[in-house]
């Protein structure tokens, strides 16, 4: 967005980047508590072999005698339709969501923010070939493309994460682009240049560093809506396929079944919720550290 | 000024055919034989040519996207297989009903959406965090699941809205609709149709309010921040010593420059709910551009496929454009390069 490119955010310099983290989470306790779901959520994620209480469900099981059980028991959040304990393919969930998130980030960020700089840091008709190939992306909806993919390769968790990062990229692009421009005219960095240091080292060793920090805000603040749309992709049956433990198609499969057996899809549309929160709150508590002037969100 | 709408204007131009040009691509890497999937698995080899011939199957590709951006240009978006119909005959059924819920929904999170971000901007405290907490979960909760409870709880168990649907198809039989515009709310009105308008509200009620929350938070969010961020102003604060009431300096002074980011941001949430849309329409089975999708890719319609993808596409370029030009328009300090 405009807004974005004319106003780049900078980082405060800081000697003691771990004290001034702790001192923030003490002043916005609203990103300590995203924090602590997100370091819950990974930990989940993590060791969910060892604190499922059926392992073997989040697979290829089925148990045709122990269906839709009622939460309790040995089935703490009760079983699906095909007999698998509910709290451990919630569980396993948080690995599905967390990687694909990861993925989509990390795809995103590799193409975007190098594109981004090469583009606002040279200028001319490179810049202006780069954006509008960004711009063409960019108009390309994550959950259409994920349509079209889906029909074109088979729908799996994989290629929705390909299709979500396939549209996501542009928008490190523009922000890298917004940084690099702002930093490409400061004194160093001309300074740089008219020592002859070459082009590529310029761009590696001075613009991209600083231009990373308002990029990690953005890949905080996006980790959210991409595991929504990842959630969503599946809902609609286009991402991850059973038995894959995931929360969106967890809530698909368990859709008919809110009159008689709410659990099925409630508890994984909980989890949904409990990890964009996090996320949301994690994001925007970075944002306001590294630019206190724009204010927090909630 | 001029010169400045020109260029964004050949910019969207470019845009344009690279959408159409990356339609093409992804149309191209579908596996399978089009002629195959139009003619029948059980076409005879001699059908099969005459569908190769009729749409230029044998010719080069680069050709062939010749024809295609010919055809996309001039209005011919090609015939869809599953409903036999060229594309654009179908979306022009099927995006009204789809429009009139998202114009409907975006007009209620804007009616909603602002005065709550004036009220936690102006009030601060209780309401303010209410605010804040509301707009949170309303961009944290999956849409889908939204739609789920909203339909679960007011329809299947308190039975005050309908389950799905557009307005109850029996009244086709006693007060059928004459169709003017394709929204069905403004036909039904313009003829007097009340029957049909009033069953079409109540209809709407459930997949508005689903539709309408990710906006409502995020314009509630942005109404605040902007609000706060204009209320510290200097001229402001010089308003509040002359002794203006805090109620004249708002209307007066702080709402309209606040509002400027809301409505860019309202603009760009047109091409987002076009597409939440999807979710809530499969849910309420709305007959719109969102289950039309569904349907062509339960049948591997890659024509329809393509077609609403470049719908939306579109609708996306002409929104960042219009932003872009609001915003020029609205501030004149925003830079012009």
């Amino acid at each position: 967005m405009t807004v974005m490119e004319t106003a780049p955010l900078e980082a405060a310099p800081s000697r003691a980047p771990l004290r001034d983290f702790r001192a923030a989470l003490r002043r916005q306790p609203l990103m300590a508590i995203g924090l602590g779901i997100i370091v819950v959520l990974v930990l989940i994620a993590i060791f969910a072999p060892l604190i499922a209480p059926h392992p073997g469900d989040a697979g290829n099981v089925t148990h045709p005698t122990e269906t839709l059980l009622k939460p309790g028991g040995s089935h703490l959040l009760g079983t699906d339709q095909l007999g698998r304990d509910v709290l451990t393919r919630v569980l396993y969930g948080a690995r599905t969501s967390l990687l694909i998130v990861v993925v989509v980030l990390a795809i995103s960020a590799l193409i975007g923010v190098p594109l981004g700089i090469v583009a606002g840091a040279t200028g001319g008709w490179i810049d202006d070939v780069i954006m509008r190939i960004t711009d063409v992306f960019l108009a390309f909806p994550a959950l259409l493309l994920a349509l079209a993919l889906a029909t074109v390769l088979s729908p799996s968790a994989e290629h929705a994460a390909l299709a979500i990062a396939v549209t996501w990229w542009p928008w490190y692009a523009r922000l890298a682009r917004g940084s690099a421009l702002a930093i490409a005219q400061r004194g160093y960095v001309e300074a740089a240049r008219a020592l002859g240091v070459p082009r590529w080292k310029v761009l590696a060793r001075h613009v991209l560093p600083n231009a990373l920090p308002p990029t990690i805000v953005q890949l905080s603040l996006d980790a959210a809506g991409i595991m929504l749309t990842a959630a969503a992709l599946s809902f609609l049956g286009l991402g991850a396929q059973d038995p894959t433990p995931e929360w969106g198609l967890m809530v698909n499969q368990g859709q008919g079944l809110l009159e008689t057996n709410w659990w099925v899809a409630i508890v994984p549309g909980v989890a949904i919720i409990f990890a964009a929160v996090g996320f949301n709150l994690l994001g925007d508590g970075l944002r306001t550290l590294l630019d206190p002037k724009a204010g927090r969100r909630w | 000024m001029r010169r400045y709408l020109l260029r964004r204007l050949a910019q969207a131009v470019i845009v344009v055919l690279g959408v159409i040009v990356l339609t093409f691509v992804v149309a191209r890497i579908v596996p399978g034989d089009p002629a195959v999937a139009y003619a029948g698995p059980h076409a005879t080899p001699a059908a099969l040519q005459q569908v190769r011939d009729e749409f230029g199957l044998d010719k080069p590709a680069i050709e062939q996207l010749g024809d295609y951006l010919k055809g996309t240009v001039t209005g011919d978006w090609g015939t869809a297989l599953h409903t036999h119909r060229p594309v654009l005959d179908d979306l022009g059924n099927v995006i009204p009903p789809t429009l009139e819920l998202v114009g409907i929904a975006l007009l209620v999170s804007l009616l909603i959406g602002v005065p709550l971000g004036m009220l936690a901007a102006r009030r601060g405290g209780g309401p303010d965090a209410g605010v804040r907490v509301g707009s949170m979960l309303s961009v944290s909760a999956p849409v889908f699941l939204l739609a789920l409870t909203l339909q679960f709880v007011f329809s299947q168990k308190l039975g005050w809205f309908p389950v799905a649907g557009e307005y109850d198809p029996k009244l086709d039989y006693t007060h059928p609709l004459t169709v003017l515009t394709h929204l069905t709310v403004v036909d039904a009105l313009i003829t007097g149709n009340f029957a049909i308008f009033f069953s079409a509200l109540a209809h709407l009620v459930l997949p508005v309010i689903a539709v309408a929350a990710y906006p409502t938070g995020v314009i509630a969010q942005m109404t605040r921040a902007s609000l706060i961020e204009q209320l510290g102003e200097d001229h402001v604060r010089m308003a509040r010593g002359l002794g203006y009431s805090e109620r004249q300096i708002v209307r007066g002074l702080a709402l309209r420059p606040a509002l400027n980011p809301v409505v860019s941001v309202t603009a760009l949430m047109f091409a987002y709910a076009l597409v939440n849309t999807f979710l809530v329409e499969s849910i309420f089975n709305w007959p719109g551009l969102g289950s039309y999708a569904t349907a062509s890719i339960q049948a591997l319609d890659t024509p329809a496929i393509i077609g609403v993808t470049l719908f939306v596409a579109l609708v996306y370029v002409i929104s960042t454009l219009v932003v872009d030009v609001i915003q020029v328009w609205l501030d004149p300090r925003v830079s012009l390069s």
